[in-house]
C-alpha cells in the first residue's frame, strides 16, 4: 500500500515586508507519500480557504524543477534536505510519520520577504543586466557551425548554464554571498569563445553588481554548491576568481 | 455581417514571399524609432527575443511578466529540442522538408506562407543562439549535435541536454537583460495584463494587476504585443505551469480579436500518468525519449490485467507477448508517430483493456531494448536528467523497468488569428508564439514551438511591425487619463469587485478542477457531437456555480493569490465554452481535433477537406450571445493536401 504520513507543519506568516513575522503549526494528517511538497501546501491552502483563512503565499510555477519560483527553506535546508532537487521535485515519501517539518522563506539580505514565504530576488535580474550576456545583436551572427567548440568545452559550459536562478545559493550562505550564481554565468560565457571577447568586463561588472545590491562576501564555505538544487559546482566560483583577478590585473 | 479577413499573404512564389515583403515594407527611421513606444506582454521564448529584438533596434519597449523574473516563463521547461533545416548531418533535410513536414504534420491545416517563412528563418535561430552562448550538445569534432523528433524522417533537432527550452529562453532572456541596462527595455514583473485599452480604433495600451499591491496600473503605447502563451490550463490538469493562462487573449477576444480554431489543442503522448486527486499538474517526459525507447501494452488481455491488479510485472511479460502497436500500425515512423497519433493509439489501446497501470491508464516506454543495444553509459548519457526526475516523481528506476506513460493536455494550436504580419484583428494588437494560431494547424510537430516563438520574436515581428508604425510617427504619446483608459480601468475594478462580493462557499480551484474533468472527458483526446453538446452544458453550470459559489479570502488590495487565480478561472470556463463550440461545429478529424464519428475503419482521423478546410475564427458578441464564425479559407497552391500517411 502507498505510504500516508501525518506531521506537524510549522510554517512562517508574514503580512507584508514591514510586517512582523511568526510561526504558525498546522496538524497534518493522512499526507499521501505520492504527494509533493507543493501539493501538500496546496492541500493546507484548500482548508484554510474553506475555513474562510488566508492561504499560505509562496512561490511556484512549472512544479518541474526548471522554473527556479520555488523557494522554500525546509527544515533548515534550501528546497529540503533532500539534496539535487527543488521544492516541486521533492515528495512526502522522504518524510518521517509523526515528525515536525518547518518552513521558511529564504532569508537573506539580498532578498526581503513580500508575504509569507515569497521574496523579491529582483536583485537576480540586476545582476544579470549588468553584464550577463554577450553582446550580439539579433540577425549578427555567423553560421552556427563556423565556430567548433569542443564537446568537453560545450559539456562543461552547460553544466555551469543549468543555474535555475531560485536564490538557494545566497539563502544557504551565512555572507548572503551570490558568488555561485554570477560564477555559474561567468564561466558558462567564459569557457564559450563567443562569450570570451568580454569575460573580464563582464566578470567585473556582474560583481560590483552583487556588491552594490547588499550581498555577503565568499568565505569558500561551500555551502552554496552543496545545496544548490541542480548541483552546480563550486569549480565555478575559481573560474569567476580568475577572471575577476585577471581583469583587476589588466586595468 | 460577412467580414472578409484578409490574411495578406505577399504575392510571388513561396520561397520568395518573404524576400519580397521584407524589400518592399515600410521602415522606421532610427530617430522616429526612439519616439514609439511598444507593449510586450510576455517574457517566454516569443516575447522575450521581441523585446529584446524591438529594443535593439531602438523602439522604447514596456515588458511584462507575470513571474518575479522574465527567466521563468514557462518556455523554460521545454526539455526536448528545437528544429531547424540546417542539413548539418547530411541526411537530406531542406527548408522545403521542413516546410512539408511541418504542414503534414499539421494536418493540412495551417497556412502555407506563414510555414514556410518559418522553415526558412529556422535556420537563422540556431546561429543566433549560438551567438548568444546557448550551449548546444555538440559532438566529439566540435560540430553541433542533432537527434530526431517526431514527424520527421531526419535529425534536424538541436538541443541543450533536456533543457533546451531553459538555454534558449536563457538565451532570449539575457539579450533582454542587455537592453534592459541600455535602457531600451523597461521591465515590470509580476504584473498580469487585465484589458486591452484601444482608442479610435487601434490597440494603445494596457490595464494590469500589479501582483503584490493588488493596484490596477495604465500603460499607453503605439502598439501592443501579446506573448502570453497557450490556453492549455483550461483543462485544469496538463503540462503547463501552475499560472499559465488564457485571459490576456481572452481578453483581447472580448475586444474585438478574433480567436482561431480553439478546438486544435495538443495531447502529448509521453507523460507521467495520473496519480491522485490532490494532484496540481503532470509531468512532461521528452519526446526525445522516443528516440530511442519502445512504446508496448501486453497482446493478451490477461497480462494486462495481472499488470492492472499488480500481480505481474512488466519484466515478467517475454518480448513475444508484448505488442509494440506504434510499430506495427506505422512501420515507416514506428515509435516516432505525431504526437496526435501517438496519443490516440495509446487511448485506443488502453480503451481496448490493455492499459498497464493499476487505473489502466498507462502505456510502457521501454529502454531496455536500446540499453542492450548502446549500453547503459549511453542511454544514461542522452536522457540521464530525464531518468532521474522520472524516478523522483514516481519512486521507479527506469533503467530496470520500463517507464509508464499516458497522454497529457500539453499545448495549443489555436489562439489568437493573426495575418502574415502577426496583427490581429484589432490594428495595433500583434500576437506572437503560442498564444497565436498561426504555423502548427491542428497538430504541432516535436520541437517546433522554440522555432516558432523565437522565429516570431527575433525575425518575424520586428519586421513586420515596423510596416504598421511606419504610419504612426506623427503620433504622439498617448496621456493615461483619456477616457478609453478610465472604462477600461472601471470594467476591470468591476468584475473584481463582482467577484469579491460572491463570498461562497467553493474554493477556486474545486471549481477549476470540475471544470477540467469535463473538458477532459468530453472536449479531450475523442469528441462526439453529443459529448459537446453536454459540455456546453455543463460549462454553462459551472459558470453559474463559480459566479455565485466562490470564494475569496483577504482583500482585493495587497497580495491575493486566490484572487489572482479566479480572475484566470473566469476565463478558463469562457474559454472551455469556446473549445467546445469550435469542436461541435467542426464536423471532421484532422490533427489533435478527433471526432469519433469521422474516422476511417482502421481508426484514424477522417478530414473533409471539402468543407472544412478553412481556419475558424470566432468573433465575440457579447451579452451571452454565442460567439459568430468567420472563415478564412486555406487555399494550398504549393503543397498537394493528402491524408497523412505514417505507414509507409
Amino acid at each position: 500500500m502507498e505510504k500516508t504520513i501525518n506531521f506537524t507543519l510549522r510554517v512562517w506568516r508574514q503580512k507584508d515586508a514591514h510586517s512582523k513575522g511568526y510561526f504558525e503549526d498546522h496538524q497534518m494528517e493522512g499526507i499521501s507519500g505520492d504527494t509533493s511538497f507543493l501539493e501538500m501546501l496546496d492541500i493546507l491552502n484548500e482548508r484554510l480557504v474553506k475555513e474562510h483563512k488566508e492561504p499560505i503565499v509562496f512561490d511556484h510555477d512549472c512544479r518541474e524543477g526548471i522554473c527556479g519560483m520555488c523557494s522554500l527553506y525546509v527544515n533548515g535546508h534550501p528546497h529540503g534536505p533532500e539534496g539535487g532537487c527543488t521544492t516541486c521535485q521533492l515528495f512526502m515519501r522522504k518524510f518521517e510519520d509523526g515528525s515536525t517539518i518547518t518552513v521558511e522563506p529564504w532569508r537573506s539580505a539580498g532578498f526581503p520577504v513580500i508575504k509569507d514565504l515569497m521574496v523579491d530576488r529582483s536583485a537576480y535580474d540586476k545582476i544579470m543586466q549588468a553584464g550577463g550576456y554577450v553582446s550580439v545583436n539579433t540577425g549578427a551572427a555567423q553560421d552556427a557551425n563556423a565556430i567548433l567548440i569542443p564537446k568537453e568545452v560545450a559539456d562543461e559550459a552547460m553544466d555551469a548554464a543549468s543555474c535555475i536562478g531560485c536564490g538557494a545559493c545566497v539563502a544557504a550562505c551565512k555572507n548572503g554571498s551570490a558568488m555561485l550564481f554570477v560564477a555559474a554565468k561567468v564561466s558558462q560565457l567564459a569557457l564559450l569563445p563567443q562569450g570570451k571577447v568580454e569575460a573580464a568586463r563582464r566578470a567585473k561588472a556582474m560583481v560590483a553588481k552583487m556588491e552594490e545590491l547588499g550581498f555577503g562576501n565568499c568565505t569558500n564555505t561551500g555551502a552554496c554548491a552543496a545545496e544548490c538544487p541542480k548541483c552546480v559546482s563550486l569549480s565555478n566560483i575559481a573560474r569567476l576568481n580568475r577572471e575577476f583577478i585577471k581583469a583587476k590585473l589588466a586595468d | 455581417m460577412s467580414t472578409i479577413l484578409d490574411s495578406k499573404i505577399p504575392e510571388g512564389p513561396l520561397a520568395e514571399k518573404w524576400t519580397n515583403y521584407k524589400a518592399h515594407q515600410k521602415l522606421v527611421n532610427p530617430a522616429n524609432k526612439r519616439r514609439l513606444d511598444i507593449i510586450v506582454v510576455g517574457t517566454g521564448l516569443a516575447g522575450a527575443s521581441a523585446a529584446a529584438s524591438l529594443g535593439e533596434m531602438g523602439f522604447k519597449v514596456l515588458n511584462f511578466c507575470i513571474q518575479d523574473s522574465p527567466r521563468r516563463a514557462h518556455s523554460i521547461a521545454a526539455q526536448g529540442g528545437i528544429n531547424a533545416a540546417k542539413n548539418y548531418q547530411n541526411d537530406g533535410d531542406s527548408v522545403y522538408r521542413l516546410f512539408y513536414d511541418t504542414i503534414k504534420g499539421g494536418d493540412y491545416r495551417a497556412r502555407e506562407a506563414n510555414v514556410y517563412r518559418l522553415a526558412e528563418v529556422s535556420n537563422n535561430i540556431i546561429d543566433q543562439c549560438v551567438a548568444q552562448g546557448v550551449p548546444f550538445a555538440r559532438e566529439y569534432g566540435g560540430t553541433l549535435d542533432n537527434r530526431s523528433f517526431g514527424g520527421a524522417q531526419v535529425s534536424r533537432t538541436f538541443y541543450a541536454k533536456g533543457q533546451t527550452g531553459q538555454q534558449l529562453l536563457l538565451g532570449a532572456y539575457s539579450a533582454l537583460s542587455r537592453q534592459v541596462n541600455k535602457g531600451n527595455v523597461q521591465l515590470y514583473t509580476r504584473r498580469e495584463m487585465m484589458d486591452l485599452v484601444i482608442i479610435d480604433g487601434r490597440a494603445r495600451g494596457i490595464i494590469v494587476r500589479n501582483l503584490v499591491t493588488g493596484e490596477l496600473e495604465r500603460y499607453a503605447a503605439h502598439a501592443v504585443v501579446i506573448a502570453t502563451g497557450g490556453y492549455g490550463n483550461t483543462y485544469f490538469l496538463s503540462t503547463n505551469a501552475m499560472s499559465c493562462n488564457g485571459s490576456a487573449a481572452v481578453e483581447c477576444y472580448r475586444r474585438g480579436a478574433y480567436f482561431a480554431n480553439p478546438c486544435y489543442v495538443q495531447i502529448h503522448p509521453t507523460c507521467i500518468p495520473m496519480h491522485g486527486s490532490f494532484q496540481s499538474k503532470l509531468t512532461l517526459m521528452s519526446e526525445s525519449l522516443r528516440n530511442d525507447g519502445r512504446i508496448w501494452v501486453p497482446k493478451k488481455l490477461e497480462d494486462a490485467k495481472a499488470l492492472q491488479a499488480g500481480t505481474k510485472k512488466a519484466n515478467d511479460i517475454p518480448d513475444e507477448d508484448r505488442d509494440f502497436y506504434l510499430e506495427r500500425r506505422y512501420p515507416a515512423f514506428g515509435n516516432l508517430v505525431p504526437r496526435d497519433v501517438a496519443s490516440r493509439a495509446a487511448k485506443e489501446r488502453c480503451d481496448k483493456g490493455y492499459g498497464v497501470n493499476n487505473t489502466g491508464l498507462a502505456v510502457f516506454l521501454d529502454f531496455k531494448y536500446a540499453i542492450d543495444r548502446l549500453g547503459e553509459d549511453v542511454v544514461r548519457q542522452r536522457y540521464g536528467n530525464l531518468f532521474q526526475m522520472y524516478e523522483e516523481i514516481t519512486d521507479e528506476n527506469p533503467y530496470k523497468t520500463p517507464m509508464m506513460i499516458y497522454p497529457a493536455i500539453h499545448y495549443t494550436m489555436g489562439g489568437i488569428w493573426v495575418d502574415y504580419e502577426l496583427q490581429t484583428t484589432i490594428k495595433g494588437l500583434f500576437a506572437i508564439g503560442e498564444c497565436n494560431f498561426s504555423d502548427h494547424g491542428a497538430n504541432r510537430l516535436g520541437a517546433s514551438a522554440l522555432m516558432q516563438g523565437l522565429a516570431d520574436g527575433y525575425f518575424v515581428l520586428p519586421y513586420t511591425i515596423q510596416n504598421y508604425l511606419a504610419d504612426q510617427i506623427t503620433v504622439p504619446r498617448f496621456s493615461k487619463d483619456l477616457p478609453e483608459f478610465e472604462e477600461a480601468e472601471k470594467n476591470v475594478r468591476a468584475r473584481i469587485d463582482k467577484l469579491m462580493a460572491v463570498q461562497g462557499d467553493e474554493t477556486v480551484d474545486s471549481i477549476h478542477k470540475r471544470l477540467g474533468n469535463i473538458m477532459w472527458e468530453f472536449v479531450g483526446m475523442g469528441r462526439t457531437k453529443e459529448g459537446l453538446q453536454e459540455a456546453i452544458k455543463r460549462i454553462e453550470a459551472i459558470r453559474k456555480e463559480f459566479w455565485t459559489k466562490v470564494y475569496i479570502p483577504g482583500e482585493k488590495t495587497g497580495m491575493n493569490t486566490e484572487l489572482e487565480k479566479a480572475l484566470r478561472v473566469a476565463d478558463f470556463i469562457d474559454m472551455g465554452e469556446l473549445i467546445a463550440y469550435d469542436a461541435l461545429h467542426r464536423e471532421e478529424s484532422c490533427g489533435g481535433h478527433f471526432r469519433e464519428e469521422y474516422q476511417t475503419e482502421e481508426g484514424e482521423a477522417k478530414r473533409d477537406d471539402a468543407n472544412f478546410s478553412y481556419v475558424a475564427c470566432w468573433k465575440y458578441k457579447g451579452g451571452g450571445e454565442a460567439p459568430e464564425m468567420v472563415k478564412e479559407d486555406l487555399n494550398y497552391q504549393f503543397v498537394k493536401v493528402q491524408t497523412r500517411n505514417y505507414k509507409s
